[in-house]
């Protein structure tokens, strides 16, 4: 496919200044949309497109914009936040995208808050990604504020609009959406209960809109090509361009623009292969939170949709690869003990079953595994996925299932050797 | 005591912000940004600037990763734990600092000069295992690119 989200990035200067953006067609999406349609009309044009949230959950972008309320509620300013927190581990896209091109995000942010009648933007930037993610923004913004593309009237259409960088302090659950709003706030980033769902009580009690930064950049194309042109971009069920990412032990990891609908073995081609010497053995296919794919699995088209149909997960789309050197059980005791440590405490099967969880796998790692030891996380996982209020819980228990449904020898190869039998490997 | 400086930079992050407990986050790495790290004390005199209670604030200096509520070294190493990492040994790069320091993850080194922690997912998997040496991050680590740093950054062993 012909790059969409990549098209501006060069391989020998690393950030995309705002005129070469411009000199490339930058900003005209933001144009037309001021100029030739309405706020609602953007909101139609992005739901006709079949845009999908990209930051794990896949939630329709366009019908997301749609349920904010009606302008006649008092509740004022409406308030879009983009989530550039990325902490899911083995994700490294949207810093990518905000680090090469920061202006098609920008101009995606504005199309967004034009069309969900906004006045204020926050740019959500993970703590750790304070040089150069944060840097690379906060420059694009004065840039933007320059050209008029920021602040008040912008480019005479009447519209007023700020974007704020809100620097965070590193905690896992600031990525969700109920959490982000409580860490603006100055608070712990708890999840809230819902309803009231944030768009119609978000950040301080006003309609709040939260996106990933990938899903911005996909606006100013829709808005210029249109919603058919996107659609067909894809290959299976799931429209547009995706930031693939692969890593692990492959010839060349790295992140990857291909049609939505491409499948693992697509992916691992595109990176290569694995490297000489390395089979491969499995694939977390979008980040921590999502099951394990195996060798049975890889012709499945990595989207949203077809994921769902085989009870899987996208998540965000950048895969982790798991190499015949690679111990499931320990790798999986590794997004354990992640999970267990981020935990926000809030709810009890998350805060208690997690660390629990994580035990019964170190033991398992250093030979005191026992007969029971895979029945009793089974029922564990399912003890706290559906009992908690946010989905970072069920998130974090799907590798265990998953690893307990394809990987169950290795567990009993731990249990029976009374060790690691991939300890001599690393 | 706030100095006459980090009330400034409070001042500022609160002009900035929607009201004054948004700001709290921002007022907290601006001070550890001049102290190193978040006293009691700090805590206190902060919350009064933001019309917070110590405790209140306190809830969300312990509950955010990067803000230090124990004194730490000159220069803090954080190596990534996270998935990617550990597939290509990130466990035995930690053991290995932990060796050349001479301290355990967590630890401070005697004269003060480093901090060694694990952290989360740094976003940096196609160039794993990672870690990030205060604000900078290492990529492609190896134990020679971690005896060279120690040599030319901690001016310790070598």
């Amino acid at each position: 496919m012909e790059p969409v989200l990549t098209r501006n990035f060069r391989k020998d200067r690393p950030t995309t200044s705002l005129r070469e953006y411009e000199a490339a067609g930058g900003y005209q999406g933001l144009r037309r949309a001021l100029k030739e349609h309405t706020p609602d009309e953007v909101i139609g044009i992005v739901s006709n497109s079949g845009l999908r949230g990209r930051g794990g959950a896949g939630f329709p972008t366009g019908q997301k914009w749609q349920s904010l309320p009606p302008m006649d509620e008092p509740a004022r300013p409406r308030i879009v936040i983009a989530n550039l927190d990325e902490m899911e581990p083995g994700t490294f896209k949207d810093r990518y995208l905000v680090e090469n091109d920061p202006h098609q995000f920008l101009e995606g942010l504005l199309i967004a808050g034009y069309a969900c009648r906004s006045e204020l933007a926050y740019v959500f930037i993970r703590g750790e990604y304070l040089t150069p993610p944060a840097g690379i923004v906060e420059h694009a913004l004065v840039e933007a504020r320059d050209a008029g593309y920021l602040g008040r009237d912008i480019l005479g259409s009447g519209w007023n609009y700020e974007v704020h960088i809100h620097l965070s302090a590193g905690r896992y659950m600031c990525g969700e959406a109920m959490g982000i709003l409580n860490a603006m706030e100055g608070k712990r980033a708890i999840p809230r209960t819902k309803p009231p769902y944030e768009v119609t009580s978000g950040a301080w009690g006003r309609p709040t809109v939260v996106n990933n930064v990938e899903t911005f950049c996909c606006v100013p194309h829709i808005i210029l090509n249109g919603p058919e042109w996107f659609r067909k971009i894809g290959k299976a069920k799931d429209a547009g361009p995706k930031i693939y990412g692969i890593s692990g032990r492959v010839k060349r990891p790295g992140s990857y623009e291909l049609p939505m609908g491409t499948t693992l073995r697509e992916l691992l081609d595109h990176a290569g292969g694995m490297l000489d010497g390395y089979q491969f053995k499995a694939a977390l296919p979008g980040g921590a939170s999502t099951m394990y794919l195996d060798d049975s699995e890889m012709d499945v088209p990595l989207e949203f949709e077809s994921l769902r149909e085989i009870h899987c997960y996208f998540g965000t789309g950048t895969a982790i690869i798991a190499d015949d050197t690679t111990c499931i059980v320990g790798l999986t005791h590794n997004l354990q003990q992640f999970y267990a440590r981020e935990s926000c405490g809030w709810c009890t099967p998350c805060r208690d079953g997690l660390p629990w969880i994580e035990k019964l796998y170190r033991d398992q790692e250093e030979g005191r595994g026992e007969a029971g030891d895979p029945e009793l996380l089974m029922e564990l996982s399912r003890s706290i996925h559906g009992n908690t209020f946010c989905a970072l819980a069920l998130g974090a228990v799907v590798s265990v299932e998953s690893s307990l449904t394809k990987f169950r020898s290795e567990y009993d190869d731990h249990i029976r050797l009374h060790r690691c039998p991939f300890e001599d490997q690393r | 005591m706030l100095t006459d400086a980090e009330r400034h930079d409070i001042e500022n992050e609160i002009a900035a912000s929607w009201d004054k407990r948004a700001a709290c986050i921002s007022a907290l790495r601006a001070v550890q940004a001049r102290r190193g790290w978040i006293s009691d004390e700090a805590i206190r005199d902060i919350a009064a600037m933001l019309e917070m209670s110590t405790d209140e604030l306190d809830a969300v200096a312990t509950f955010y990763n990067l803000i230090y509520r124990h004194p730490v070294g000159k220069h803090v190493v954080k190596v990534c734990d996270g998935a990617v990492c550990w597939i290509l040994g990130s466990r035995n790069l930690m053991q290995y600092l932990e060796q050349k320091l001479g301290i355990e993850s967590g630890g401070t080194t005697g004269d003060g000069l480093v901090t060694l922690l694990p952290i989360c997912c740094v976003g940096d998997c196609d160039h794993a295992p990672v870690m990030m040496v205060d604000g900078t991050t290492i990529r492609d680590l190896t134990p020679e690119r971690i005896d060279e740093l120690i040599a030319s950054r901690f001016e310790v062993g070598g």
